[in-house]
């Protein structure tokens, strides 16, 4: 086990003029449960296998532990891997899948059989072990290919949207599986996923990154509270938060005729127009003409909590919609005119050009 | 008992209806009854009018030419035309004639029926000859009577010393040839691989570019620029007595008479080994590149090098490849023919049993000896088809 560090990690495809992972810069902690996301093409796959050294490094350094594995080899590294479309061997057991990289390293028959069958175990797998991986399931491949990582017992687990080929129900299972699994097993481990829903749930820290730049890295919960910039407030919680361009006024943000009051200091970083930013379940509606007039378009009721779906004056059909919580058992109509204030002092503030939080 | 009888047919029905759509479904549907002599006649009839219609098209095409002007364009036009129509009509009437019958012999009998001229065809062509071959290995040289003893022929085989010769060869052939051609498939399809895609498509076509050459003409390439033999003194044009004289200072060397160690057999494998490199690489290199990367890059992870990789994760997956390309290769190499007769036809020790048998044949023109020959190549080739069809099956099962 070990901390995993990349200091100002860069890639470069050739050919390519921006990099594709710019001077990435992320510790994490000897045990940490660290998951990459953002959106396709972001570069989290990327930073990934430049840790597991499948992709070059032009820049920058990367550490496990102490050791500098920039330029190492994988075979080197002490890591191991589990890839999207599981990467078993089709021509070997799943005993022999899971023990290949003993078996590589030169161990004992004895001991490869012993630590695939306590793997097994974990995993409920024992009695597959003379399968062929084509004559398993989704799920049974997915954790021979876990299974594969936990027997080469490293310093480092990589994943690789390991959960993405399973279908909705197995992958909230498996998810809540791998977590509890990691916390078990205490080693240190790095998870690329594009759905934040996965990144929230699993993580001790979310790193969010975005055109291969580094947005934030955060608990899940203080990422939730204060995120960065106005990507990872709108990539961050599902449904996403509301994100709006208001004028400043004296004292606070003009909504319609409402003024939100908001602090003077941070006002002093605004210009003439912020982007304040509200999550669903921080949403007053009330009809008594108070703020932002909101036209409801959509009502989904969930039982607990209904979410309605509208527009704010003066947007587009292809811009988002508003999105709010409420009470499950008096949702307002489709088609009512409501009106929209944030609630107490859940807002959040960003510069309407550098898209920065100027909000505490 | 008419009842008893009719019941099951009317449940069978039902389905039935969907899969003869296409057969006049109106005609055999509300015709439940039995056999119907008029429409059988007629489709009887028809057979046998269309067959000989055709068939004396055909001779009169041999026999006078004159009727159709001399013109071997127009007969062409006219074989292809009631060739192809004749065969429909054909078919038609067939149809018809078995529709005639009653419905439940009718379904028997229809599969059988459509097959019959495809199953006459092979039987003509292929089981009446070999049938004939094994026959004829039994006679005298001019195939009208048997030999005596029966075995005579086989007898005389196994005694003789060239005929043993000639097996050895045909076992160097195939212990040699098929191994090295996908060895060196492998060995090119692989290297190919790590090449840009731009290189890798002109190096894998240069590679390929021998199979669209004839054995005759590779032989003829091959011993005018390699293995050929002019006297001392004069200019060495062909290379490796050119490389044999000019850098070791050697008198020139007539390779292809030389058969110490099978020196000359060795040179002319060469050659079809030369020819099939090409085919096993193309093979062979769609398989590789079948290979899912991600497979190479776990086990790179999982500490392998790249040569443990290539044979522990590379070579398994595309093994079914190579036994194909093997077996494919090796009955290739069972009939090998053409390079050894135009080479050497034979001489010093270079004889193939397809060789010995075309001599025996045509120059000899000892019927008994060349079936026999063929019988013996025949017996050694079975095990080998026999395990090809078992690992196709397997294969396709996989799929």
């Amino acid at each position: 086990m070990a901390t995993v560090t990349y200091d100002k990690a860069t890639r470069i495809y050739p050919g390519a003029d921006t990099p594709s992972v710019d001077e990435l810069e992320i510790e994490i902690a000897d045990g940490e449960f660290l998951v990459l996301v953002g959106p396709s093409g972001c570069g989290k796959s990327t930073s990934l296998r430049m840790l597991a050294g499948l992709e070059e490094v032009n820049g920058g350094r990367i550490l496990i532990g102490d050791k500098d594995v920039t330029h190492m080899p994988p075979k080197d590294r002490d890591v191991a891997m589990v890839f999207q479309n599981y990467a078993l061997y089709p021509h070997m057991s799943v005993a022999d899948n899971m023990g290949f990289a003993l078996k590589i390293a030169g161990k004992s028959k004895s001991e490869i059989r012993e630590r695939v069958e306590e793997a097994a175990k974990i995993l409920d797998l024992t009695q597959y072990l003379e399968r062929k991986p084509k004559a398993l399931s989704g799920g049974q491949r997915q954790r021979v290919a876990m299974g594969r990582a936990i027997v080469r017992q490293p310093q480092v687990f990589l994943m690789d949207e390991p959960l993405s080929n399973l279908d909705a129900k197995l992958r909230v299972q498996t998810r809540t599986q791998i977590a509890s699994l990691q916390r078990r097993l205490g080693v240190t481990t790095v998870y690329v996923t594009h759905d934040q829903v996965e990144a929230m749930t699993m993580g001790d820290r979310v790193a969010v990154l975005k055109d291969g730049i580094l947005q934030q890295c955060d608990s899940p919960r203080h990422m939730y509270d204060h995120p960065n910039n106005v990507f990872v407030a709108g990539f961050i919680g599902s449904p996403a938060m509301n994100l709006m361009t208001v004028p400043v006024a004296d004292g606070g943000l003009k909504l319609g005729d409402y003024v939100h009051p908001v602090e003077r200091e941070v006002l002093a970083n605004a210009g003439s127009e912020v982007v304040l930013g509200v999550r669903p379940e921080d949403v007053d509606l009330s009809d008594s003409g108070r703020g932002l007039p909101i036209e409801i378009d959509v009502v989904e009721e969930l039982g607990a909590d209904a979410y309605i779906y509208g527009e704010l004056p003066g947007s587009g059909p292809t811009d988002k919609p508003f999105i709010a919580r409420v009470d499950g058992r008096t949702p307002p109509k489709k088609g009512e005119v409501v009106h929209f204030t944030p609630k107490g002092d859940h807002v959040h503030i960003f510069n309407a050009e550098s898209g920065e939080r100027i909000s505490n | 008992m008419s009842t008893t009888s009719s019941t099951p047919p009317v449940g069978e029905e039902v389905p039935q209806v969907p899969d003869d759509a296409g057969s006049s479904p109106e005609a055999t549907v509300p015709s439940d009854a039995g056999l119907q002599p008029v429409k059988l006649l007629l489709g009887v009839l028809g057979i046998a009018v269309s067959v000989y219609l055709m068939g004396n098209l055909f001779l009169a095409f041999a026999w006078y030419p004159q009727w159709f002007f001399d013109s071997k364009i127009l007969m062409g036009i006219l074989g292809l035309v009631v060739g192809v129509g004749g065969a429909a009509v054909l078919f038609w009437f067939l149809n018809m004639a078995i529709e005639a019958l009653p419905r439940r012999l009718e379904h028997g009998v229809m599969p059988y029926a459509f097959l019959l001229p495809g199953f006459s065809l092979i039987g003509l062509m292929l089981l009446f000859p070999t049938v004939q071959t094994i026959h004829y290995s039994f006679a005298n040289a001019r195939s009208t009577a048997y030999v005596d003893p029966i075995w005579a022929n086989f007898a005389s085989l196994f005694g003789s010393a060239d005929f043993w010769s000639a097996m050895l060869n045909n076992l160097l052939w195939i212990a040699i040839v098929p191994a090295i051609t996908v060895a060196l498939g492998v060995v090119v399809a692989v290297l190919a691989d790590k090449l840009s895609a731009g290189s890798e498509k002109w190096s894998k076509s240069f590679i390929f570019m021998p199979m669209a050459i004839s054995f005759v003409a590779a032989s003829a390439i091959w011993l005018t620029t390699v293995y050929g033999y002019r006297p001392p003194g004069e200019p060495q044009t062909a290379s490796l007595n050119a490389i044999w004289v000019n850098w070791f200072g050697q008198d020139p060397a007539s390779w292809l008479d030389i058969d110490t160690a099978r020196l000359n057999s060795l040179l002319l494998m060469v050659i079809l080994i030369w020819l099939q490199t090409g085919f096993a690489m193309v093979l062979l290199s769609s398989a590789i590149k079948g290979v899912p990367e991600d497979t190479l890059e776990a086990a790179r992870i999982d500490g392998a090098s790249e040569w443990q990789i290539f044979w522990q994760v590379i070579i398994p997956q595309i093994w079914g490849t190579i036994i194909t390309v093997f077996i494919t290769v090796l009955i290739l190499v069972m009939k090998v023919f053409d390079i050894v007769y135009v080479l050497t036809n034979g001489r010093n020790n270079t004889d193939v049993i397809a060789n010995m048998f075309f001599r025996e044949m045509f120059t000899n023109r000892d019927g008994g000896r060349a079936t026999a020959l063929i019988v013996v190549l025949l017996v050694a080739i079975i095990p080998i088809l026999i395990y090809q069809v078992r690992d196709f099956r397997k294969q396709e099962a996989m799929r």
